[in-house]
């Protein structure tokens, strides 16, 4: 065994991170999320000529990584500076699952997606499937040489930035089968797509949209008719990836700015970190943030698993995650007191950022509940 | 022991009740539900209905105009207020201020603010807090020099809670530097009006602007503003604190909170069944509703032991401890039941004329997450409180 990063993927971590440190201060950070974009174009530019993008992609692909520790290098980066630019949408999920089903033609739209040109976004979730990823009510029906979506389709990430957007449909089977589901790249100007698109808590944006008889042509189609499910549910492992070892980067700062304010503040003419019973407390966090780096580990070293195994450590990590995500974030705000409550400092992004990753993709309850059902099966 | 209502409470109960159905201001109740930002209009005209059914002030006694109900009276109030989606009263003038003028105050002060507070003519806020005097609040460093009939006073507060509605503030100032700390705080008196006070908003980590930053800048106050003897003010300051504690349990607060996230949880539908039903998810409401069962017990067997106008002593400090953790457990719990839509930011989500994101429901949960995080920080933090029971119990 070797925890070592190669030295590419350590290049990358060292790039980023001076980068992101350099350019992605708390200013820069609020005036991005209070934009109406919500996002930077020029940021994204920039970190896709760094590489961020084409990390996540093979060689083959046109990229230059594309494992699980390429995935987790990059995202516990961006989530070390607290990053909102959806990369996750357009890189892992929209581009990922372009480059695992798309035709040759399809897959064009990757070189434009790692150079940055292009933005994506990724249509599943609805609004009463919550985290149940087979669950899929939009339906796609043939009318001649033609397929027609309708549907709703819930808090979709990028949606408004996207030049395309994966989108999932029901061609046959029932509410919530494995079987029937099918993907579909519909251009965001397609007749018939329209959304609502809204700020989030954590910063970016999403969109509740609605397809109402969009029509496509039949080579709109993600793969083959009816099979996506598996495709699905590994980008969505990927996504899993990338969302704990953001959260990951994002305790880092967050345990660092504890620790550095229990040295700085002082109450009762001495620093608060003099007080055992905060002491204690930060040092639990530091324990528990070693059990984190653990897990994100697992994760990416499992990525390429049979499904089996892969989801089991995707459920693993995301409950270890979710868990000590919300001890961070809570006793991070706890033991800096008041000035934890403001947007002005800080420390709120990070809590924020990482409380609200407990609910993409499933929380720490949902990913308890997956890990009990495969390990019994 | 008896742990029935006797028929009298059930009375009580029904009357509040009918009262609450028939009185509340319908706008406001949808703000509340909908977890939108009350104004100041919004929060007076609640207070107004109060004010005029006698209800305003239930712990003040009967001759500054009090309601002077007992202890099993106010919870009943209480729970009843927040099943209704009623708002909170705004505490400063009525649980703070007020019972420190019953006590300390000259009659002068009694005649003039008490009937102010009650009719909600006065808005007050509380100037305690300094960016370095925050859990050491005696280490305060606004000054207050007395020149002829005048203080003047120089400095800031910070954490002004709804200090931008305000026309009163009342601070804890340093008269004497020359002494230990404790023993050179004044109470002053000051209206926010006079030149040369400033109020800044600072916006909080889930967007609302609840709270302030206020500059002092050679403000004079005339003398007889002070409340009770010069130097004296960390003794009214401390018999505040206890006062400022008393409701703070918030039983029926998390009795509704709780019951909200019932429904919302058999609404939900998770993996082909309810949330309710989901083990995990079960587990947790269970957890929380017997130590919430425990704590509305131990509320009433330690609010029943301070007679009217008195605030518990110690035990003040163990309800703040367990009733904020049981309050933010349920805030932890709602935000889980609401899922992806928990995202949403609800600036647009659920204020304006915007429709909601996702279910009505939903657009609050986070929001209310975090702001709720301040219940274990302000007046007295966990920490704070647990080092009092420590040292009064354990004696070290
Ligand atoms: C939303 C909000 C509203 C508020 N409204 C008002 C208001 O209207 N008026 C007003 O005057 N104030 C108000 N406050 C201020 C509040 O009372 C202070 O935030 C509180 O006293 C804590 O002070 P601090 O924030 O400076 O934290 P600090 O005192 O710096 O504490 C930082 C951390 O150290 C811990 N700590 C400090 N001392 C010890 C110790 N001896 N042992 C162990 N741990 C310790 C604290 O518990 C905390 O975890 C408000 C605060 C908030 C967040």
């Amino acid at each position: 065994m070797n925890f070592e990063l190669t030295e590419e993927r350590q290049m990358l971590q060292d790039t980023l991170r001076r980068f992101l440190a350099d350019r992605y201060g708390l200013d820069v950070r609020n005036k991005i999320v209070d934009s109406d974009e919500g996002y930077s174009p020029k940021i994204w530019e920039e970190l896709a000529e760094l590489g961020v993008i084409g990390a996540l992609f093979t060689e083959e692909e046109g990229g230059f990584g594309g494992k699980g520790f390429d995935i987790t290098t990059v995202f516990e980066e961006l989530g070390r500076a607290g990053v909102v630019e959806p990369f996750i949408e357009t890189g892992i999920l929209g581009g990922g699952l372009i480059a695992a089903l798309g035709t040759d033609q399809q897959k064009e739209l990757v070189e434009e997606v790692i150079g940055g040109a292009l933005h994506l976004a990724f249509a599943h979730g609805e609004p009463s499937s919550r985290y149940e990823l087979s669950q899929v009510e939009t339906t796609a029906k043939a009318s001649g040489d033609e397929i027609v979506l309708n549907g709703r389709k819930a808090v979709v990430f990028n949606a408004e930035a996207a030049g395309y957007i994966v989108v999932s449909a029901r061609e046959s089977g029932g509410l919530s089968d494995v079987d029937g589901i099918s993907l579909f790249l519909v251009p965001a100007d397609a007749a018939g797509l329209s959304m609502v698109g809204y700020p989030l808590m954590q910063g970016g944006r999403a969109a509740e949209v609605t397809l109402d008889d969009v029509k496509l042509p039949a080579s709109a189609r993600l793969g083959e008719a009816g099979k996506a499910y598996p495709a699905i549910v590994t980008a969505i492992a990927r996504a899993n990836a990338a969302i704990s070892a953001e959260a990951l980067g994002a305790m880092e700062t967050a345990s660092n700015l504890t620790k550095g304010y229990l040295v700085t503040r002082e109450q009762f003419g001495r620093p608060i970190g003099t007080f055992q019973a905060l002491a204690h407390r930060m040092a639990d966090m530091l324990i528990e943030l070693e059990q984190v780096r653990s897990a994100v580990i697992n994760i990416a070293g499992h990525m390429d698993d049979d499904a089996k195994t892969r989801d089991l450590y995707v459920a693993a990590t995301r409950n270890v995650v979710g868990r000590v995500g919300r001890l961070i974030s809570e006793e991070s705000i706890q033991m800096h007191g008041g000035i934890a409550m403001t947007k002005e400092y800080e420390l709120a992004h990070f809590a924020k950022r990482i409380t609200m990753s407990d609910h993409r993709y499933g929380d720490t309850d949902w990913h308890l509940e997956r890990f009990i059902a495969l390990s019994a099966a | 022991m008896d742990m029935s209502y006797t028929p009298e409470e059930n009375a009580f109960r029904e009357e509040v009740r009918t009262f609450l159905k028939e009185n509340m201001p319908k706008d406001v109740v949808e703000k509340t539900k909908s977890g939108q930002e009350l104004g100041k209009d919004d929060l007076l005209s609640w207070h107004k209905t109060l004010y005029n059914k006698g209800w305003i002030a239930p712990n003040w006694p009967k001759e500054y105009g009090g309601a002077e109900w007992d202890a099993v009276q106010r919870h009943i109030f209480e729970e009843e207020c927040a099943f209704a989606n009623a708002p909170r009263t705004v505490p400063f003038g009525l649980t703070m201020l007020g019972p420190v003028l019953q006590k300390f105050g000259s009659q002068e002060q009694k005649d003039h603010y008490l009937p102010r507070i009650l009719s909600g003519e006065d808005w007050w806020c509380q100037g305690y807090s300094e960016p370095g005097a925050g859990s050491d609040l005696a280490s305060l460093k606004t000054r207050a020099v007395r020149e002829g009939d005048h203080y003047i006073v120089n400095g800031q507060k910070t954490w002004t809670t709804l200090g931008q509605y305000a026309d009163w503030i009342f601070c804890l100032v340093r008269t004497d530097t020359t002494v230990k700390k404790q023993e050179g705080i004044s109470f002053l008196l000051i209206d926010m009006n006079t030149p040369g006070i400033e109020v800044r908003p600072i916006i909080l980590l889930e967007g609302t602007h609840e709270v302030n930053e206020v500059f002092f800048d050679n403000v004079k106050v005339p003398v007889e503003n002070l409340v009770g003897e010069e130097n004296k003010g960390w003794t009214y300051a401390k018999y505040l604190l206890t006062h400022e504690r008393t409701n703070i349990a918030g039983v029926g607060a998390s009795k509704a909170a709780l019951a909200s996230v019932k429904r919302i949880a058999k609404q939900e539908i998770s993996g082909g069944r309810p949330l309710i039903e989901n083990p995990a998810f079960a587990a947790r409401m269970a957890q929380v509703e017997c130590d919430l069962m425990a704590m509305e017990t131990t509320n009433l067997r330690i609010v029943s032991k301070a007679a009217v106008g008195q605030a518990p002593g110690i035990e003040a400090s163990m309800l703040k401890v367990t009733g904020t953790l049981i309050r933010q457990e349920i805030n932890d719990l709602a935000r889980r039941a609401v899922g992806p839509y928990a995202m949403p930011f609800p600036s647009e989500a659920v204020e304006g004329d915007n429709q909601p994101i996702g279910p009505d429901y939903a657009g609050p949960q986070a929001k209310r997450y975090f702001n709720n995080r301040k219940l274990t920080i302000f007046g007295g933090s966990s920490e704070v409180q647990r080092g009092i029971i420590a040292k009064t119990q354990i004696g070290v």
